[in-house]
């Protein structure tokens, strides 16, 4: 296998057609096709000499990662004058083009608005460096702080539910005793009789220090007791402590317990606390849930789909609690289901059952529209879109037919709600354009017309997000699933989507929202979604940062509408992380354009916009769309 | 060209030479001469046909295309210095000048008793050189470089180097497992050769085949070099690459049993397989020893650098290992301490340890070189009272063991954005100091003393001198601050070093300088500049006053702070010194390279008294043990090696990190190595066991074999992971606290 690669970069060089797309660029017309040849041979040697320069850059800057600054300074120590303009720590500011079969890298110049750049507000100044002491170890054992990373890892928590008793085979003995050694190594003096035994029985605990109980009792007290603000930082501690893995049982049962109890005695405060609870749980990188789902789920979904969950049905909004309890639904089903556990697919059968029984409240009728609705526009278009008709007939019965009960009329108005607002989105994609009241009350009954509004109201919108997703060179498709934005992101698989920052101010902006500390909280007025598995990986970690003032409940839906004024800001990663497209296989064209003939190769190729054209937009967002169903099947967890 | 007569010095010196090689002179210079008669134009007829004579061949030949291009350039003054020191006979390339020398061979000749004939013919000869002289200097125009890379220009059919190599490794593949593994050794250079001398004769198909077919077979630790390599495929590449050159320049440094290298060359001979024979012979340097055959693994352990493994005579030479005497400060100390003592409420008395402590200076160390064989600066009161400081603090230090790890202070340098290159802490761990990419230096204090700036001069004038507090009254109270950032490189900065008095700060830089910086004021006080390239790595004497520097520019040097040039340069290593370290002595210095050797030198003399091989990437982080015995080196391959200095052996491998090793710091009493890594981790290693084990074993140090027991997780003593923070720096405070430090890299 060593042998394959060193083969390859044997012989791996710039085709040809790169040379004559480059002289081209510096208007040599006819070139030829030996001396491209030798060209091609020559500049490729160059190019990994200065690479390999660079590579002894990068090692003394300590990076794991080469920037452009390392093959500036490599082309320095060559006597070369360095690129000038491509000073990016953190992203290769290539963009690709294919067409006609010609596959393209090119630096886009923006033509930057004065007039914008002044109107908007200025950016924060990113933050100074400073220096901050913590204890990574103290006399041999490693204190389970923010500041350390967590004691036992995802994939460790992972094996031990999944294969607790594993046998440990010779040749992993020694790796795992490094492990348990370095992890928590309970007191090193007895380490050498340890190291064989160390591994046979799990090590996972059933008892908690008195520490952890009295944290335990702490937590859950402030969970559930009357004080905000007490409240909010025993979510923020749940949501990123890293050592809590051992309590995990503790507080699985306490949210399924306290759900059960709590559902019977009508308390809806109680109920929404607990589900802030397994909001917080999932949101901790550092705890492997799975094995304790057969409880939360449950206790979720009674959430949603309970027919009484206050004690005032016709005043309290019991309805906000379902809503967050879906959305709570839809993110565990993105998070955990796998082809064996079928969590999605059993969730969905639940759901349509109770929506298919006639007998059914408008509270639970609500609930499982509401749980349906939040797991996709797929699931919207198959399940709850044929339902339209005969949903429109049932609140038509309530509404025009005689006062049963205020109860029921409320119940019908949320309901009606609810659907509107979720099945306008999915109706706006999949029905062609001109959009006919008559043909809606035929198609979908007693809601039809209402619908009907709704669509053209959601298709202006679409429109005018559209022109924002071309500017930004955002992939946001539907307003809702952050999910997939950042999943798009990963899923190009030869990265040729490299996006870009917004502009040049806010891209200075990028700096500052990141957190500066492992443990820094975050301040209220913005929320950070971090993704991805681990805080660690840092090809794959991607930080959305959705600055948005109105952000009232903390769920992912906090992408901020088309006519919001605050632009989110994607940081993306390349994956290759490498400046060098160059040594693949496939077939690629580099253009590297110097600014200053930057003008010529614009006008050379013309498939780059100069400027947004209506046409430009379109096909911006078909390229789009094609992604993101791929992407969001796709799964970072 | 200019002529010799010039320097009429010279005359009596050339009498001397001449005298001195009186029989071999003689002969020596005819043949040079009718070299230089029936040699048509070009410079390596006239190398070339120096070889049967000249002991060295391949020294002299290197010599002569020196002294080729010093005369080329005008340099006609060093060129004669240059040959003076060679020892060269003056005609050796010097055709126009030969009839001045032409009496002084005359009269040498005379001496000898040789008849008037030979004279006039050799009178003759030496005319008609000169007369050939200016079609000569036509033909020079060509690059030195070429006569260094001629030797290849043997011709051999392309076709068959396949042939050969495959023949030598089947044969190879057939001998006794014994001499296998050592035989093994012989692949690498004659792939690198064979693939060069393929390349350099226009065969790039032939090689490329080559190439690919057979660069598999190579150890793996060669790969990166075999990367640069396989990019290399034309003829014209090979100029001015400078690995290519390193393979040229040196010979690759084989350790072969005799019994293997009989077995070889009967081989060779057998097959008359000149070709690699050649290689063999002009290439490649066989130290052939008596005894037992090495083990794959004793191979292994010592094989990896650029040019092989060590000579066995270079790490011959004696090392001054011991530690300096501590000067003593008895009366102050115990007053201080007392006084300490009482204010701490603890009227115990202290002084028997603390004499214990101080026992090792009564005695002066049989290994330790001499008080004054390197002239160090005076100590001077504030140095004194640190002195105490130091004492006082050793004494509360905690013996660190495997049943007493240290505890792990992390600082974490947040915001950096990828941007930290260096980190340095004080001695007395006060101050730290973090070099960054974007060309600043940052000191901050680390205890509630803040950073203050000596006030102006107008300030300064109003100042009492007379009082007791004056060093107090000079700092400005209003510039306090917990950090300070100072300005003035123009590229990143990749080391930092501060001095031990606390006074003063180095930082080096990709911009080739060095620069001293004043913590007093905190202004650069001088730029030092001599290394053109990026200096990778800077370090302050452990005596303060000089400093050692090493760069891309493949030396060392060594400087003295009111100096603004260097003292010393140290040349040797064959690529990049990345890293560069003072034994606790001073006397020497260890440099690391991306060569992946590492070497100890002589501050005295200037000479390289060890050179350590068996790493297999570059060298990043080097650490003497506390008494100057051991010296441990971490490189981007991830493991730590641990060297015996005295002998010139390594002793131990520890092996557990995963990526790149950046840092590496014994404890204060040398029982717990610390190594921090690009991998996020900070190891702790049992270095006394490491020692210890050694201790008792038998050495094999007439041989230099050593077997290395695999017990690095015996040695493990903890891994303690970072969050996402690569470890740059670590440091063991004076009680033995291990400090740590790294920028957060989310």
């Amino acid at each position: 296998m060593a042998e394959e690669r060193r083969q390859k970069q044997c012989s791996v060089s710039l085709p040809t057609e790169s040379m004559k797309a480059m002289a081209e660029s510096m208007g040599v017309g006819q070139l030829q096709e030996e001396s491209c040849a030798a060209l091609s041979e020559e500049v490729s040697y160059r190019i990994k000499e200065i690479a390999q320069d660079a590579l002894k850059f990068m090692h003394h800057g300590k990076r794991r990662k080469l920037t452009t600054s390392d093959i500036d300074n490599a082309l320095k120590l060559k006597n070369v004058e360095p690129l000038y303009g491509f000073q990016s720590q953190e992203f290769i500011p290539f963009r690709f083009a294919s067409g006609g079969g010609r596959e393209l890298h090119f630096y886009e110049e923006k033509e930057v608005d004065l007039s914008d750049i002044i109107n908007t507000p200025l950016p924060r100044v990113p933050l100074d460096v400073s220096l901050k002491a913590h204890w990574l170890s103290i006399e041999g054992v490693q204190p389970s702080i923010p500041e350390n990373p967590p004691p036992a890892s995802k994939e460790q928590q992972k094996t031990e539910s999944t294969e607790p008793l594993k046998v440990v085979k010779p040749g992993q003995e020694e790796k795992g005793a490094i492990q348990g050694k370095g992890q928590n190594t309970p007191a090193p003096d007895n380490k050498g009789k340890e190291k064989g035994l160390i591994r046979l029985k799990p090590r996972s605990t059933h008892e908690l220090s008195v520490e952890q109980q009295l944290y335990y009792k702490e937590i859950t007290e402030a969970c559930v007791g009357s004080c905000e603000a007490k409240r909010a930082e025993a979510l923020q501690s749940i949501a990123t402590d890293p050592g809590l893995y051992q309590m995990l049982p503790r507080f699985s049962t306490f949210i399924s317990e306290g759900v059960r109890v709590n559902v019977v005695q009508n308390n809806l405060a109680l109920l929404i606390y607990l589900m802030r609870m397994v909001k917080a749980l999932m949101d901790n990188p550092t705890l492997y849930l799975e094995k304790y789902l057969h409880e939360l789920i449950p206790a979720v979904v009674t959430c949603i789909v309970s027919k009484q969950l206050c004690l005032r049905p016709d005043v309290d909004n019991h309805w906000a609690l379902r809503d967050f309890a879906a959305r709570l639904m839809a993110q565990s089903c993105k998070t955990f289901s796998t082809t064996t556990n079928n969590i999605q697919s059993r969730i969905t059968k639940t759901l349509t059952k109770s929506l298919l029984d006639d007998k059914t409240q408008w509270t639970t009728r609500y609930g499982s529209i509401a749980g349906l609705a939040e797991l996709g526009a797929d699931v919207i278009k198959t399940l709850i879109l044929p339902r339209l008709a005969v949903e429109g007939a049932r609140i038509k019965a309530v509404m025009d037919g005689p006062v049963v009960s205020n109860i029921d009329r409320i119940g019908a108005e949320h309901v009606q709600s609810l659907l509107l607002k979720h099945c306008a989105s999915v109706i706006a994609k999949i029905r062609p354009q001109p959009d006919n009241v008559e043909q809606y009350r035929t198609d979908f009954g007693y809601l039809g017309p209402m619908l009907c509004s709704h669509v053209m109201k959601a298709r202006t919108q679409a429109a005018l997000q559209a022109q924002q997703v071309n500017r930004t060179t955002l992939t946001i498709t539907q307003p809702r699933s952050t999910l997939s934005v950042s999943q798009s992101g990963l899923s190009g698989s030869g990265g040729p989507r490299t996006p870009s920052i917004i502009k040049v101010p806010s891209s200075l902006t990028l700096m500052s929202p990141r957190p500066g500390t492992p443990s820094q909280p975050s301040p209220p007025a913005t929320k950070y979604i971090v993704m991805g598995t681990s805080a660690g990986a840092a090809s794959t970690q991607q930080v959305i940062t959705l600055s948005s003032s109105q952000s009232a409940s903390p769920v992912t839906s906090t992408v901020p509408s088309a006519t919001s004024t605050l632009q989110p800001l994607v940081k993306l990663e390349p994956g290759s992380g490498s400046g060098l497209t160059a040594p693949r296989p496939m077939q690629k064209y580099i253009v590297v354009s110097l600014p200053s003939s930057a003008s010529s190769l614009e006008t050379k190729s013309s498939v780059l916009p100069s400027s947004i054209s209506s046409t430009q937009v379109d096909g911006g967002i078909k390229l789009e769309r094609s992604d993101s169903p791929a992407a969001s099947t796709q799964s970072p967890h | 060209m200019a002529a010799v007569q010039g320097s009429i010095v010279d005359a009596k010196d050339e009498a001397d030479i001449k005298t001195e090689p009186a029989a071999d002179g003689f002969g020596n210079n005819h043949a040079n001469d009718a070299g230089v008669l029936s040699a048509s134009p070009g410079s390596s007829a006239a190398a070339g046909n120096n070889k049967p004579a000249a002991g060295a061949p391949e020294d002299q030949q290197t010599l002569l295309a020196v002294l080729q291009f010093l005369r080329k350039n005008k340099l006609s003054e060093s060129a004669e210095i240059l040959r003076r020191e060679a020892g060269l006979p003056e005609e050796v390339l010097d055709p126009k000048g030969a009839d001045s020398a032409g009496s002084g061979l005359g009269s040498g000749a005379d001496i000898d008793g040789g008849d008037a004939s030979a004279l006039l013919s050799r009178v003759t000869v030496t005319a008609a050189g000169g007369a050939k002289a200016p079609t000569k200097a036509a033909g020079e125009d060509q690059p030195d470089v070429n006569v260094v890379l001629s030797a290849y220009s043997q011709q051999g059919d392309p076709a068959l180097y396949e042939v050969y190599y495959s023949g030598l490794k089947k044969f190879i593949e057939s001998v006794l497992d014994c001499h296998r593994a050592e035989l093994s050794q012989v692949f690498y250079p004659l792939f690198v050769h064979m693939y060069l001398e393929l390349v350099y004769n226009n065969h790039e198909a032939e090689a490329k085949a080559f190439f690919e077919k057979f660069s598999g077979d190579q150890e793996c630790y060669y790969e990166e070099d075999l990367r640069i390599l396989s990019s290399l495929t034309k003829k014209e590449h090979m100029r001015g690459n400078e690995t290519l050159l390193d393979f040229r320049t040196s010979k690759f440094v084989l350790r072969i049993s005799r019994d293997s290298y009989q077995l070889l060359k009967r081989h060779l001979q057998e097959r008359q397989n000149n070709q690699i024979w050649n290689i063999i012979q002009e290439h490649l340097y066989i130290d052939i020893f008596d005894g037992m055959p090495r083990s794959k693994s004793q191979i292994d352990a010592m094989s990896g650098s650029l040019a092989g493994e060590a000579k066995r005579e270079a790490n011959k030479a004696k090392v001054y290992y011991g530690l300096l005497k501590e000067p003593e400060i008895e009366l102050p100390l115990d007053d201080e301490d007392e006084e300490a003592e009482n204010e701490e409420g603890k009227p115990k008395k202290k002084k028997p340890k603390k004499d214990s402590t101080g026992s090792k200076s009564k005695k002066q160390d049989p290994n330790a070189p001499s008080q004054t064989r390197i002239p160090l600066p005076e100590l001077k009161d504030s140095d004194k009272l640190d002195k105490i400081m130091y004492m006082k603090e050793s004494t509360k230090r905690i013996r660190l063991g495997p049943d007493n790890l240290p505890s792990i202070c992390f600082y974490t340098f947040l915001n950096a954005y990828q941007g930290l290159t260096a980190v340095d802490v004080t001695d007395d761990s006060s101050l730290i100091a973090g070099g960054f990419a974007d060309s600043t230096v940052r000191v901050w204090s680390v205890t509630p003393k803040k950073l203050r700036k000596v006030k102006t001069a107008s300030d300064l004038n109003l100042i009492d001198k007379e009082s007791d507090d004056v060093l107090e009254r000079i700092m400005d109270d209003k510039t306090a601050s917990e950090s300070k950032c100072l300005y003035g490189h123009s590229g990143p900065v990749y080391g930092i070093s501060f001095s031990p008095d606390r006074n003063y700060l180095l930082s080096c830089s990709e911009d080739g300088t060095v620069r001293l910086w004043s913590l007093l004021t905190f202004t650069c006080l001088v730029g030092y500049k001599g290394h053109n390239y990026p200096v990778w790595d800077t370090q302050f004497s452990p005596y303060g006053y000089y400093f050692i520097s090493g760069g891309h520019d493949r030396v060392a040097r060594l400087w003295a702070t009111d100096h603004h040039q260097p003292l010393r340069i140290f040349a040797g290593h064959l690529a990049d010194v990345t890293c560069t370290r003072f034994h606790p002595n001073a006397n020497y210095m260890a440099t690391g390279s991306s060569d992946r050797t590492i070497r100890l030198w002589d501050v005295l003399t200037g000479n390289c008294v060890r050179i350590f091989t068996g790493h297999k990437g570059p060298i990043h982080a080097l650490a003497f043990s506390p008494n100057g015995k051991f010296l441990a080196s971490g490189a981007t391959d991830g493991r730590v090696l641990l060297w015996d200095i005295g002998h010139g052996l390594m002793v131990g491998e520890l092996k557990g990190h995963t990526e790149c090793i950046y840092s590496l710091r014994f404890s204060r009493d040398g029982e717990i190595l610390g190594s921090g890594s690009m991998d996020n981790t900070v190891r702790l290693w049992d270095a006394m066991k490491a020692f210890d084990d050694l201790e008792t074993d038998d050495f094999t140090a007439a041989t230099g074999h050593i077997h290395l027991q695999d017990n690095s997780q015996e040695l493990l003593l903890g891994t303690y992971m970072t969050k996402s923070t690569p470890v740059v720096h670590l440091h063991f405070t004076r009680r033995n606290l291990l400090l740590a430090a790294g920028a957060y890299n989310p």
